[in-house]
């Protein structure tokens, strides 16, 4: 066990400090930065809303998660294809399960690293009032958990092409239809036709009926086993894929 | 001793058949050339060697370790240089040495003694601070040669490790595998015949996956009516 994390940590250092040999890591904190804070200002209306929480922050997370992981996690094997260095890592004593869970894990924290750099707008809504930093802190720890959704299902698709453009496409779209699985219109559009055990399956899928929970300060049983058993659901294909597609 | 003993292997891909029923004994100082005209199975051979690809039938036992039961113990005494030399282009040459030495499972200070002996070895000591992206082919090569050698592997298997150097670059590498051949065992593919004639005492020619010939390397330079180059484009016809 020891010598398994041993190996799983030198592929997360790899790759996380793979993030910042490029100006990738510098180019994706900014943008993340100006977007969660600027839409949380001047399309949240964080001032005008009078109220002492963090709402208008995290209600954009899902949006903008959307974009932004498919981003960061589209090179993940995409880029080990096309190069060929997927024939030297997987001929290195080292076994599937701790390539996937590394890279995967790096980006991960990698996201954390981004989410923790919004804590000044955390201690601006103390100085401003009194907020329920218990409902903030789990809105925090649920957006990393559903950032971690996002990325495991883009890890699983990157390994799919050698083209990191097409990996970050296919990604985009899919993590758009487990975004919008939740949302009011579809729902209701569903609704109108199906049996109501149908639209509440669809439902349960989605990843915003489930931080929308969660941003109320509900991190319950259910909502934490689905982000976690998606991520992992996620990682396992992951594992068979790169057994299947190694060599194509 | 045997490093390496590969029984009837067999890959195909959809309809194409791409090995058939090659077999491989590998011993302690045997540099075993591989040769064979594009498309004949030499990297698909050599993949399935080191464990990247699965053979469809048949065995690889590497000293003594059954490959497919357990591949990490197996994987661990291989050194291997992919086609192309493939490496992490955004690394240094001594982090992307250290990162494989630590996958291979080196500690620490043996580590640094290794890496300190490629870097002088291979002639790396120059440019072990730049990025792998910026370097040569030549270097990028010899880079790809480090990352085989930094365990002291037994068995080093070596997919065209000359292919794209220049004459001088070619002569040192050369050098370098027979230099280190004493102790361990070598397969290298490869299309120079030259290149087998200097380097290689053992000489196995296949095309369209199977194997043509198998001889000592001496046994056919002995035959003086035909050379390795007649033989050679006689059988792969």
């Amino acid at each position: 066990m020891k010598l398994y994390i041993e190996k799983l940590m030198i592929i997360f250092n790899r790759e996380f400090t793979g993030y910042f040999r490029t100006p990738l890591a510098s180019i994706f904190l900014l943008v993340f930065l100006a977007l969660s804070t600027g839409m949380t200002f001047f399309m949240g209306q964080f001032f005008q809303r009078g109220q002492a929480d963090l709402n208008s922050f995290f209600v954009w997370h899902p949006w903008l998660f959307l974009i932004l992981m498919p981003a960061i996690g589209m090179r993940l094997w995409a880029e080990e294809r096309k190069s060929g260095t997927i024939e030297l890592l997987m001929t290195l004593p080292v076994t599937n399960s701790q390539l996937v869970l590394g890279k995967f894990l790096a980006s991960w924290f990698f996201t954390l690293l981004a989410i923790i750099m919004t804590i000044p707008i955390w201690i601006t809504v103390n100085y401003l009032g009194e907020p329920d930093n218990g409902v903030i802190f789990i809105s925090y720890l649920g957006s990393w958990l559903m950032a971690g959704c996002f990325l495991s299902l883009t890890s699983c698709l990157s390994m799919l092409t050698k083209n990191q453009v097409i990996a970050f496409i296919v990604s985009t779209i899919s993590c758009f239809i487990m975004v919008m699985a939740g949302f009011g219109l579809v729902l209701a559009s569903v609704r109108s036709w199906a049996p109501l055990w149908f639209t509440e399956a669809i439902q349960s899928f989605s990843f915003l009926s489930h931080f929308k929970r969660i941003q109320y300060g509900v991190l319950d049983l259910t909502t934490f086993i689905f982000f976690i058993s998606m991520i992992m659901i996620c990682i396992s294909i992951n594992i068979f894929l790169v057994q299947l597609k190694k060599a194509d | 001793m045997n490093l390496l003993e590969a029984k009837n292997l067999y890959k195909s891909f959809g309809n194409i058949n791409a090995v058939s029923d090659i077999s491989i004994s590998l011993n302690v100082g045997e540099v075993i050339g591989f040769l064979g005209p594009n498309g004949a199975g030499k990297s698909t051979t050599m993949k399935m060697l080191t464990g990247f690809l699965e053979a469809d039938s048949g065995s690889i036992e590497i000293k003594k370790i059954d490959l497919s039961k357990d591949p990490i113990n197996a994987k661990s005494i291989i050194g291997y240089l992919p086609e192309g030399a493939p490496s992490y282009s955004d690394m240094t040459v001594k982090s992307f040495l250290y990162f494989v030495g630590k996958m291979r499972g080196l500690k620490d200070e043996l580590l640094e003694k290794r890496l300190e002996i490629m870097l002088k070895d291979i002639n790396l000591s120059e440019v072990q601070n730049q990025i792998i992206e910026t370097l040569s082919k030549g270097y990028k090569r010899r880079v790809g040669i480090a990352q085989a050698l930094i365990h002291d592997p037994d068995i080093l298997i070596l997919d065209e490790p000359t292919d794209g150097l220049d004459p001088n670059q070619k002569f040192e590498m050369r050098k370098l595998i027979k230099s280190i051949s004493k102790n361990k065992g070598i397969i290298i593919s490869t299309h120079i015949l030259e290149e087998v004639e200097a380097v290689c005492s053992r000489t196995i020619i296949i095309s369209s996956g199977k194997v043509l010939l198998n001889k000592e390397t001496k046994d056919i330079l002995k035959n003086k009516k035909e050379n390795l180059d007649s033989i050679f484009r006689k059988i792969t016809k």
